[in-house]
């Protein structure tokens, strides 16, 4: 695909971005600095056929009207609230991403901050290696994981990947959904209020949307309470962070596990304090396995669109 | 049960040491100095009936010659390592311990260890609250937990509920046990240099006898591998600690999590410098639900004890 202009908008991956210099026409959008963007992208609008972004730039409003040769968007994500379906409908733009290759990692990572938050696993490990054991005594009790309600908003493919991991550590499961799903039998909640009030762990894995930003707001939070802990594995704007902040530092929630945020990479310093958070940067699907996975499906989409055969995992 | 005098080695529990001290007569051995505690020992010797100790001070032999009148030691752990059972066995002294309230807490230490290992979710949280992520950009790429092959030494309470856990995350287990479990559908290893050599997780799950101790040594270590990940959530000289740090340092094995240490709580600093370590201050089942659980299994197994009852969960 040697004629296939492709503009990639960040450097998400490095074999992803070796493979797409060898084998198409690549265009570097992070070169460029931010006021000489716009004019990089008329300079080669004539080429650029393809666009490959990520979470954190994907290919927005401006970026697609600035392209009109513009055929395809393969995201190098499942998540697609960067690119502006709307316009890609409109134009007949291609967009794929990355489903079922990262649904594990992400799953694992939800259960991986439960565990670590409840269990105070960051706060015990720093405790250690500061020479506390030795110098104050044992470490705080902590907190039950098995046993303990698990409510996930969102049961699509990483939704259910958790719920199969919670079942085997005894946790009942509760979701809710923008629709009720018959073919599971966890406990199903009309509202995200209710399936607060009803777990101990919270855990965030739908898609973000209009109708899914700060979907767990103040209510939520004080639903789930001082004893409730909030797991965020999905976008950052899922949650009103400054709500979740203020409850946490007063403790009127039991503590966080947290992969996304408002403002990657901004992350609210109030929370550096805290023992009962766990703070990672958006390394959901962050594995060399998942990686080359992704990048692979990102390659195999640009492949088959330009020998004309069904895209892998096309969603427009 | 006011008459029974109780030595209780050390203040491992509020709830247990009040209600002990409500109940019984209770003696603190940690109250008198080291140099004096032979003398206080024989000192309260006619009133000792019962030693409550845990997986930091049990019942040593010393301990045991020196209380004439000792009937019970029930100890607030399940391991049994720091109780001289041949000296129990000879004088007839019962022996009680915590088996099954710990199990769950202990094997969710397990795969929240194995999960925050291969996903480095503690150095990724230090890199967020040292500003790196703003500063440096994204955090490196990790590996992935689901579907990697975990390997059980010792296949029992604590072992099964382990394997029931990464089950759920696609992992196919194996193990190596003393003898071959019969309705198990893991694949048996007959030596735990053969296990070590067909998983990427070790995780040791068996009790401290004079046949475990260091059964984890450089032969396995080696076999282990620079992939290889050690989870130790059993007992600190399972393992040979000074092994395991060079093999670390020098990249021999990839990775390990451990929750125990030779000398407790001396942990040898080398391990505080590496990131490919998480450390804990043995908190297996350091939550307030089983420690709760456990103080009531001790009481309960007192109080048969006094009535003539059956013990409740007797080990001798």
């Amino acid at each position: 695909m040697e004629s296939l202009g492709v503009l990639l908008t960040y450097p998400m991956d490095s074999y992803l971005e070796e493979e797409l210099g060898k084998r198409c026409e690549l265009f570097r959008l992070w070169e460029n600095p931010p006021e000489k963007r716009g004019e990089f992208l008329r300079a080669n609008a004539a080429s650029i056929r393809a666009v490959v972004g990520n979470t954190a730039v994907g290919a927005d409003a401006e970026t697609i009207d600035a392209l009109p040769a513009l055929e395809i968007v393969a995201s190098f994500s499942v998540g697609l609230d960067k690119v502006d379906l709307a316009k890609c409908r409109e134009r007949g733009i291609r967009v794929t991403n990355t489903p079922d290759v990262l649904t594990d990692d992400v799953a694992d990572l939800a259960i991986g901050l439960a565990i670590a938050t409840m269990r105070l696993i960051r706060a015990a490990d720093r405790y250690v290696r500061s020479g506390a054991w030795k110098a104050k005594g044992d470490y705080k009790l902590s907190s039950k994981f098995s046993g303990k309600a698990v409510g996930i908003i969102g049961l699509g493919r990483i939704g259910l990947a958790i719920a199969k991991r919670a079942e085997a550590f005894g946790c009942p499961i509760s979701y809710f959904s923008r629709s009720e799903k018959p073919q599971t039998s966890y406990r199903y909640y009309s509202s995200v209020v209710d399936l607060a009030a009803n777990c101990h762990v919270l855990i965030v894995a739908c898609a973000l949307t209009e109708e899914t930003h700060h979907i767990v707001d103040r209510e939520v939070i004080d639903a789930l309470g001082p004893n409730g802990v909030l797991v965020n594995i999905g976008r950052g704007p899922h949650v009103d962070e400054p709500e979740l902040v203020s409850a946490l530092l007063e403790g009127r929630l039991g503590g966080a596990g947290l992969d996304v945020f408002e403002l990657e990479p901004h992350v609210p310093e109030q929370l550096f304090g805290l023992e009962n958070v766990v703070l990672v940067p958006h390394v959901g699907s962050s594995t060399w396995e998942t990686c080359k996975a992704m990048a692979d499906l990102v390659l195999g989409n640009l492949e088959a669109h330009v020998t004309n055969k069904p895209l892998l995992t096309p969603v427009l | 049960m006011e008459s029974l005098g109780v030595l209780l080695t050390l203040p491992m529990n509020p709830y247990l040491e009040a209600e002990l001290h409500r109940r019984c007569h209770l003696f603190r051995l940690w109250e008198s100095p080291p140099a004096r505690r032979k003398d206080f020992l024989r000192a309260n010797a006619p009133s000792i009936r019962a030693v409550v100790g845990n997986a930091a001070v049990g019942a040593d032999p010393e301990t045991i010659d020196a209380l004439p009148r000792l009937e019970i030691v029930a100890s607030y752990s399940v391991g049994l390592d720091k109780v001289d059972l041949a000296r129990c066995r000879e004088r007839g002294i019962r022996v009680t311990y915590t088996p099954d309230v710990l199990t769950d807490d202990a094997a969710d230490l397990a795969i929240g260890l194995s999960i925050a290992t291969l996903r480095r979710l503690c150095e990724a949280d230090r890199y967020v609250r040292a500003g790196s992520w703003k500063a440096k950009g994204d955090y490196k790429l990790t590996s992935r937990f689901s579907g990697k092959t975990v390997g059980i030494l010792g296949l029992g309470r604590i072992g099964l509920s382990v394997a029931k856990r990464a089950e759920a995350f696609g992992c196919p287990i194996c193990y190596h046990s003393r003898t071959k479990k019969p309705n198990v559908n893991y694949k048996y290893f007959p030596s735990v240099l053969e296990l070590a050599g067909n998983c990427d997780v070790l995780i040791v799950a068996c009790s401290l006898t004079e046949e475990t101790r260091h059964i984890i040594n450089h032969e396995v270590i080696k076999t282990l591998g620079p992939k290889g990940v050690l989870v130790n959530i059993g007992r600190g000289p399972h393992v040979d600690e000074p092994e395991l740090i060079s093999a670390l340092v020098e990249g021999r094995l990839g990775a390990a999590a451990l929750d125990v240490y030779e000398h407790e709580p001396d942990i040898p600093e080398e391990l505080f410098r590496l990131e490919n370590v998480v450390l804990t201050p043995h908190v297996g089942s350091a939550t307030w639900e089983t420690r709760k659980a456990m103080a009531d299994l001790v009481l309960g197994n007192l109080e048969a004890h006094v009535l003539n009852k059956p013990l409740l969960t007797p080990f001798l």
